[in-house]
């Protein structure tokens, strides 16, 4: 029987490939950064997962304006890197896991979660910087992805409350599937930042530290934050976070800390790294 | 029930809502058409012809043509569309993030090496009812 053994929060700012891509990741500015995120690739390392639910959201890449799904769920063998206007970033391609990827899909439509599928799309930095901190610069990936986009670019996303719950129902459609694998789900982007606008560069570290000590103790309490609370005290790119709720519902009731790294600024962004167990 | 906009009172934020989606659709995906390098070429070759082929507004031409950043977020923009004419530029968000808050590009730095822009005085638009409190 296929089990969840590891849950990844994880900041995906293109920022943090591109410094890894163009080798400035040892330089003053971003050193502080990748030590930070060390102790996680070992972690992940040895949970040695066989696939990765990865929950993310795409930049105007594999989607646009013009078809916009609130849930997808990417079936197809491989997914190729996107060109996000500056070329595809020089990372391995990812390996889907599509057996299992149907199998989601068709646990969740029956779970009264309507998700779109996706037999074709390319990747972008959501998806692959978070693999890069939490696996590095390696040749391949080491794991199988399954890519879960959530909208978060055209208002409103999903709740943060729904977000938990499908979360919690790819658990379960997970513990159904036959087969013994081990999975972990990745709940990406956050933590708090503000891209756009005059406010851009807001950043609030009391909400963060709140959030990362909540998605520990009392996700519950999480999912009563509605977007507008999102977009003010966390910026308008904050309401992310409702990823991390996804992922957090996928993990059970109680978790046990493996690490956790928060840091101000990662380009314009206060990047956080949780790594958790169920327990 | 609509969605509730009682986020209108966050300073300088423009949420992309249905409001803005109505009218910004056109402008964000030829955006969205620069992902394609031929098509970076050609806009870079021709701006005011390319644009043409999308029925764009004439305020949103315009803005672009300027590189008004906060000024197509005004006319429909979304960031994460407009951001691929800054990447066509060869200009980074951190650029463009200076840009729209009128920050000198070290100022901007500056702020986020200390922490970023503070939430203090940076919740609510000033004399929103909030704010008075």
């Amino acid at each position: 029987m296929a089990r969840i053994v590891g849950g990844i929060a994880c900041s995906h700012v293109p920022a943090i490939g591109a410094a890894l891509d163009k080798g400035n990741s040892g330089n003053e500015y971003w050193k502080p950064y990748f030590e930070g995120t060390i102790p996680a690739r070992e972690w992940l390392a040895k949970l040695k997962p066989d696939v990765a639910i990865l929950i993310y959201n795409d930049h105007a890449n594999a989607l646009s304006l013009q078809l916009i799904p609130t849930f997808l769920l990417g079936t197809a063998a491989e997914f190729p890197v996107a060109d996000e206007g500056f070329g595809p970033r020089p990372v391995p391609k990812v390996y889907g896991h599509p057996k299992l990827a149907w199998h989601l899909t068709e646990s969740l439509i029956l779970d009264e979660f309507d998700m779109t599928i996706a037999n074709e799309m390319p990747v972008d930095h959501g998806l692959t910087v978070p693999l890069s901190v939490t696996c590095g610069q390696v040749a391949q990936w080491p794991f199988k992805v399954i890519p879960l986009c959530v909208n978060v670019i055209q208002y409103p996303p999903p709740t943060g409350v729904r977000c938990f719950k499908l979360g919690q129902a790819i658990r379960r459609a997970v513990e159904e599937y036959p087969e013994d694998l081990r999975v972990v789900v990745y709940g990406t982007g956050g933590m708090s930042h503000q891209l756009q606008g005059e406010r851009a560069g807001f950043v609030n570290q009391e909400f963060d530290q709140d959030f990362l000590n909540g998605m520990v103790n009392d996700p519950e309490k999480l999912t009563k934050i509605s977007h507008t609370q999102y977009m003010r005290e966390s910026g308008s790119e904050g309401i992310e976070m409702v990823m991390w709720l996804a992922m957090r519902g996928a993990l059970g009731p109680k978790v046990r800390e493996a690490y956790r790294f928060y840091r101000v600024p990662t380009s314009n962004t206060a990047s956080g790294l949780l790594c958790m167990e169920p327990a | 029930m609509g969605a509730p906009r009682d986020y209108e009172d966050i300073p300088g934020t423009y949420v992309y809502d249905a409001e803005r989606g109505r009218v910004g659709y056109h402008l964000n995906m030829f955006c969205m058409s620069l992902n394609d390098p031929e098509n970076r070429k050609a806009f870079k070759a021709n701006e005011s012809a390319y644009l043409d082929r999308f029925p764009l507004t004439p305020e949103q031409k315009q803005a672009v043509l300027e590189r008004d950043w906060l000024g197509m977020l005004k006319v429909g923009g979304n960031i994460y569309y407009t951001i691929k004419i800054a990447f066509c530029d060869g200009l980074t968000f951190q650029d463009v993030a200076g840009m729209m808050c009128s920050m000198p590009k070290e100022e901007y730095a500056k702020m986020m090496m200390a922490g970023g822009r503070n939430p203090e005085g940076n919740l609510y638009k000033a004399g929103s009812s909030e704010e008075q409190k």
